[in-house]
């Protein structure tokens, strides 16, 4: 693990992320966005019912809607930040040099991918006293917090990986940009709009239950994952409804392992040339 | 030392190189002349596992380039032509990654840093952030840089290229420590003229072939179709341009009125030569000098890169 931390990639990476502002305004209006969020909805909670608390029902609401927002900061961010990881010292016409020295093809995409996430890492945990203000009022127990925020992490890992997979296949970072954040949108939008058109298909079809297809687009969807998460109720109700009793968050650890660990060997494989490859 | 069997880059129907076959000994300064895009960056390239050559095979100290990439890399250290900075790191930093990325521990970084900077006389600008460094200096940091792991060998890839002549000259004071120090050192450079005295070897690439090998010397005779021969007279002209005229093996004659002296372009051998003046003198021309004028690298590079095809 120490050898692994000690990465030059990652090291490199960490330090030259740190010596630019972009790093630090992007924390300033990240924990902006979730600080105005947070006040604003206690205080408009409190005003409209009038009584002046702030109730644990309204407490779990707030921490629902925290977590998506969040989610969705996620989903945003980490494909700019790792989009353009290798892409980008093409263009500055580093990658070269890094490729003759002797790092393996596994410890650059690491040391890449491990600083972005590192950053990302670093987001969550800022935001984390913000979280903590729920904590006041109750409905919500540090368990599911930590359950969210592993959720969380594995998400940032796989669109993580495809961003460095992406950058590492297309020569440009615009490129690679495009195609990371269409495969994000892909993967909350599109599945979410085929989960819809699936369930209304098959309701009209059959009348009740709907087909196992849609259980497929649910449990590859961040939003409806993070919704059994939060509503735990919720994956008894698409057991019964489609069939199949696996909580949607186990499909959706495989799925999404699956993809992360294909686009990291991917990534390793594609890196440098196969000088054996013409034998 | 550095083997290369049948090496072959083809795009298409282009051959970016083609069937080279090259020897190059430990210890020796190989340089590589030839024409932009006439295969050296190619070459080197695949000699620095960044390109997969379409056949043939290389060897770096007995390790096979195809087989064992890895550990190539780590035989090798390798300067492109054209390279980035991170434009964030400071002079010291920059090495420390890369003698990082080679495996050295922070100790030996430590100590071998501040010597690579004094190599490269660069010592001054140790805590200085890379981007604000002049070309020359980024030129001579990114060959510390290659020599950070004590590679035997050195791939340097135009490494004066863009330089001013005083950067040039200093780059050059650097590779003759570096060939002092026993490096085995592949240059290619259109400075190879200023180099030619410390290159063991040369050779001439053109459209992907090799078309010549060899020690300056030998590249010179083999390149070298026609000789400029210089003879002053003390007067008759006339005379003199009629007779050398005659002369199957002289071509265009020029007089240099004002100190006396014809020059003209001259097949022969050195045998020829002799008998030529022999003539000369017989004929009763008022010969004070013949010569033989030097041509330097740099006039056969451009003979060479003119026509090389049909050579």
């Amino acid at each position: 693990m120490k050898e692994l931390l000690a990465n030059p990639v990652l090291v490199k990476e960490i330090k030259l992320r740190f010596r630019n502002m972009k790093s630090f305004t992007g924390l300033f209006f990240y924990l902006l966005i979730m600080g105005i969020f947070v006040f604003g909805f206690i205080n408009l909670t409190s005003s409209i019912s009038g009584s002046g608390f702030f109730r644990p029902e309204e407490s779990f609401m707030l921490f629902s809607m925290l977590s998506y927002i969040q989610l969705g900061l996620i989903l945003f961010i980490t494909p700019g930040l790792t989009a353009g990881s290798v892409s980008s010292e093409r263009e500055k016409q580093t990658l070269n040099i890094l490729l003759t020295t002797a790092q393996s093809s596994f410890q650059i995409i690491f040391g890449k991918l491990l600083s972005s996430i590192a950053f990302l890492l670093l987001l969550l945990v800022s935001g984390l006293p913000i979280y903590s203000m729920v904590f006041l009022y109750g409905g919500v127990s540090p368990g599911q917090i930590a359950i969210i925020f592993l959720f969380y992490f594995l998400t940032l890992l796989v669109i993580g990986g495809l961003g460095v997979m992406y950058s590492t296949l297309t020569r440009r970072t615009i490129v690679s940009m495009i195609v990371t954040y269409g495969t994000m949108i892909f993967l909350t939008a599109v599945t979410g709009f085929f989960l819809i058109l699936s369930v209304s298909l098959s309701s009209a079809a059959m009348g009740t239950g709907v087909s196992p297809l849609s259980y497929f687009w649910a449990s590859i969807n961040p939003a409806v994952v993070l919704l059994t998460l939060l509503e735990p109720g919720f994956n008894d109700e698409i057991g019964q409804m489609t069939g199949i009793p696996l909580p949607l968050w186990v499909s959706y650890t495989i799925f999404y392992a699956f993809i992360f660990v294909g686009s990291i060997w991917l990534s390793v494989s594609k890196l440098r040339v196969n000088m054996n490859k013409y034998k | 030392m550095i083997e290369i069997k049948g090496l072959t880059k083809k795009y298409g129907s282009f051959y970016a190189l083609k069937d080279l076959n090259l020897t190059i000994e430990e210890g020796t300064v190989f340089g590589f002349v030839g024409a932009n895009g006439a295969g050296k960056s190619t070459t080197f390239s695949i000699l620095a596992t960044l390109l997969q050559p379409t056949s043939g095979e290389a060897w770096i100290n007995g390790i096979s380039i195809s087989q064992n990439p890895h550990e190539i890399r780590k035989q090798i250290g390798y300067m492109p032509d054209f390279f980035g900075v991170y434009d964030q790191l400071k002079t010291d930093e920059y090495l420390d990654f890369y003698g990082a990325s080679y495996g050295l521990d922070a100790q030996q970084r430590v100590v071998l840093i501040p010597k690579l900077l004094e190599l490269v006389n660069l010592s001054a600008k140790r805590h200085d952030y890379v981007d604000l460094l002049s070309r020359g200096m980024k030129q001579r940091l990114c060959l510390a840089r290659a020599l950070i792991h004590d590679p035997k060998v050195l791939i340097l890839d135009e490494p004066a290229s863009g330089l001013d002549p005083r950067a040039r000259v200093e780059m050059r004071e650097i590779l003759r420590e570096l060939k002092a120090m026993g490096k085995t050192i592949l240059i290619s450079s259109h400075i190879l003229p200023e180099l030619a005295e410390m290159c063991d070897t040369l050779g001439v690439i053109d459209s992907g072939e090799l078309i010549a090998h060899g020690s300056v010397q030998s590249i010179q005779e083999k390149l070298q179709s026609e000789k400029v021969i210089s003879v002053k007279l003390t007067g008759g002209f006339t005379e003199a341009i009629r007779f050398f005229e005659n002369d199957p093996l002289v071509s265009q004659i020029t007089e240099i009125h004002e100190r006396g002296i014809l020059q003209f372009l001259y097949k022969g051998t050195e045998e020829d030569q002799l008998d030529l003046l022999r003539k000369a003198i017989t004929a009763g021309l008022p010969v004070l000098a013949f010569s033989e004028e030097e041509t330097d690298l740099e006039d056969i590079f451009m003979e060479i890169t003119k026509g090389a095809g049909t050579l």
